[in-house]
């Protein structure tokens, strides 16, 4: 009595002549929609022992069906496995019947493949050969003390980060200081060359940007202090304001967005093409060449657009103030020169070679932890735009601490 | 050989760059089956003539017929289906870096209508197994493998839909001789099993020896000569001539002789 499993119309259907009744034209000789031979798998057992015929194109397209008609096959005898009747196999086909060898061969049964010619014969051994081994200890889910592993992990790893940071502020002053004693090694024109970078070329987009907040401070001010009828306290709020805080933090983060990022990709990619280990091998120190002319420049350059950023912000508010509140310039002036401590500013811009140092030395160390590749490159140089945008605004609230409890 | 059904064939092809003029009135079959080698100079446009039938560049002139259809007439479904049927790996493997080794082979598949993920994945280590990388290297990213490895994965992906013809920029450049030896002995065996056309670009004569049917020589803008490599012994041509007689190429012979 043969017993049919009919890949071609699907299980449940026992027997050649169910499958007739289906539409299905016997082993599986049947056309479908995408224009293949079907896939057949007809099971007989005989005297000889049970016998599969496999038919139609066993491919890739329609491995899914060939697999899954296979994984019906019970493992309970010994096979021999019928291949005249395939039009055509790709490794897809050869490794679904692997696997049905496999299954046998942990069942204690064996399969005998017959009517296989020396192409499709050659292919089936090189897909058994390669057939992956499942190794037995799969990663399961991460329990309770993995989590804490991670923690700890995660935790040692921000303090070694944060140490790293130090140990690279320790070198950059070290260098400093050795330049002291031997200024014909100071590259002047590299550090020219980067004041050009940072601090000129930067001096449009901070102007731009604290002019705009200078006419926004005005606007916002103006429109709540009208109420109290104190309009021209608003002078106060703008210089205060602008002087002490948004000034100097402001430019510090567009130049932390600007400069930290190209420091980066610049020591980076020099880091990547192995440049640094050459400057190394040729007796360059990389922290004199690469990273105090770097660094130095920020320094210098970080107070001057503070100082710019000041005054696009107080000429803004001033604008405003005049077109919003009718306070002339004159008034302005008059109010801001009586009524606004010089300290103000003192206090803004005495942060900004501290901004400057900590934009530089993330720059830069970020840029020698680049490896081999461009992925590191690029998630290096995010890296340090955020961790210095990060760094600016802890240290910018460790000064408002600081200057309240002196009470400057 | 007249019998044997030929896969490419390029006629009158013309590569330009500006005023350079790589290749003029190129011509070359490549037929069913067999290892094809390519050699020639630097500059002689190697890879722009593998980029060319590629279809990832358009040559000036000339057609391209593959598997008997004009490629360069082709509509996009067309040439889509080419590309299906063809496997490309580059130089260094051109991995996506962001993904696994085995998402990597799993990307050709994903195009598959009907593919379970867990068929796709079982399948993509099939592949990753058969270019010879352990197990375990489908979890690994390409920029933690070797040159090697990240070649052979590069292979494993091309070889992901089981193509007709497999496209292999410079397969052993940059591998240690015992790796490019391996790596050779890969090529041969896969494309016996698997019945591949190989269309393979190499400066490597011992991959000449050891895997080449057939070797075409690209020199003077066209393809020179095309022949086994006991033919190209007997070519008089002076670059030729130099390329197979070099010391190097004694050495290669010689490694074949004792490897026979």
């Amino acid at each position: 009595m043969p017993l049919g499993l009919c890949g071609g119309c699907g299980p449940g259907r026992i027997g050649p002549a169910a499958c007739r009744g289906a539409g299905c034209a016997g082993n599986g000789a049947r056309v479908n929609e995408s224009g293949d031979i079907a896939i057949g798998t007809e099971l007989e057992e005989t005297a000889a022992g049970r016998i599969l015929r496999l038919s139609g194109a066993l491919t890739l397209p329609g491995i899914a069906a060939l697999e899954a008609a296979l994984g019906r096959v019970p493992a309970d005898d010994d096979i021999r496995l019928d291949l005249a009747g395939v039009s055509a196999m790709d490794t897809a086909g050869a490794w679904a019947i692997a696997r049905l060898e496999a299954r046998l061969h942990a069942a204690g049964h064996g399969v005998e493949v017959i009517g296989a010619d020396a192409p499709r014969a050659a292919l089936m051994q090189t897909v058994a050969r390669a057939m992956p081994v499942l190794p037995d200890d799969a990663p399961g889910r991460p329990g309770l003390a993995d989590r804490l592993e991670r923690l700890g992990r995660a935790t040692v790893g921000a303090v070694r980060f944060l140490m790293e940071l130090v140990a690279f502020l320790g070198l950059f002053l070290s260098r400093l200081v050795w330049h002291i004693r031997h200024p014909r090694e100071f590259r002047l024109t590299a550090l020219v060359h980067h004041c050009q970078d940072v601090g000129l070329r930067a001096v449009p987009i901070v102007s731009l940007m604290a002019f705009l907040i200078g006419v926004v401070l005005a606007f916002q001010g103006s429109a709540q202090l009208r109420q109290f009828g104190a309009e021209v306290f608003v002078v106060d709020l703008i210089a205060i304001s602008i002087l002490r805080e948004l000034g100097i933090l402001l430019t510090a983060i567009i130049v932390a967005g600007r400069t930290a990022s190209s420091y980066t990709a610049a020591i980076g990619s020099m880091k990547m093409r192995e440049e640094i280990d050459a400057m190394r091998t040729l007796g360059i120190d990389p922290a004199v060449a690469l990273f105090v002319p770097r660094i130095l420049a920020l320094l210098l350059m970080l107070p001057v657009l503070g100082l710019i950023a000041n005054i696009a912000g107080l000429v803004g508010g001033a604008i405003m103030s005049w077109l919003e509140l009718g306070i002339s310039p004159a008034m302005f002036r008059t109010r801001l020169l009586e009524g606004i401590d010089v300290k103000h500013a003192f206090v803004g811009l005495v942060k900004a070679p501290v901004f400057a140092v900590i934009i530089g030395v993330v720059g830069c160390h970020a840029g020698m932890k680049v490896e081999g590749n461009a992925e590191s490159l690029g998630r290096m140089t995010s890296n340090a735009v955020v961790t210095a945008i990060f760094a600016v605004i802890v240290a910018d609230a460790l000064f408002s601490v600081f200057f309240a409890q002196v009470g400057i | 050989m007249a019998a044997r059904e030929v896969v490419i064939t390029l006629r009158g092809i013309r590569n330009q760059f500006g005023p350079q003029v790589v290749h003029e009135d190129l011509e070359l079959d490549v037929y069913k089956g067999e290892v094809l080698g390519v050699v020639g100079g630097s500059g002689t446009g190697k890879s722009v003539l593998l980029r060319t039938i590629c279809g990832l560049r358009r040559p000036q002139a000339g057609s391209i017929g593959i598997f008997g259809i004009d490629a360069l007439a082709a509509d996009e479904a067309t040439r889509t289906a080419i590309d299906r049927r063809m496997g490309v790996m580059f130089q260094d493997g051109a991995l996506f870096s962001s993904l696994t080794v085995r998402e990597n082979v799993e990307v050709p598949l994903r195009n598959v209508p009907g593919l379970p993920a867990e068929i796709r994945r079982e399948l993509a280590d099939l592949k990753i197994s058969m270019s010879g990388l352990p197990w375990l290297a489908g979890d690994k990213y390409p920029s933690e493998l070797s040159g090697g490895m990240r070649k052979r994965a590069g292979l494993a992906r091309a070889l992901a839909l089981d193509p007709e013809i497999v496209f292999l920029d410079e397969p052993t450049a940059g591998l240690d001789p015992i790796g490019a030896t391996e790596f050779d002995r890969l090529i041969r065996q896969l494309s016996e099993s698997l019945g591949l056309t190989v269309f393979l670009v190499t400066h490597d004569l011992d991959t000449l020896h050891a895997t080449c049917d057939r070797i075409a020589v690209l020199a003077e803008r066209r393809v020179l000569v095309t022949g086994t490599m006991q033919e190209m012994l007997a070519v008089d041509h002076p670059w030729v001539h130099d390329y197979f007689h070099g010391p190097r190429a004694r050495a290669a012979i010689e490694a074949k002789e004792r490897s026979d």
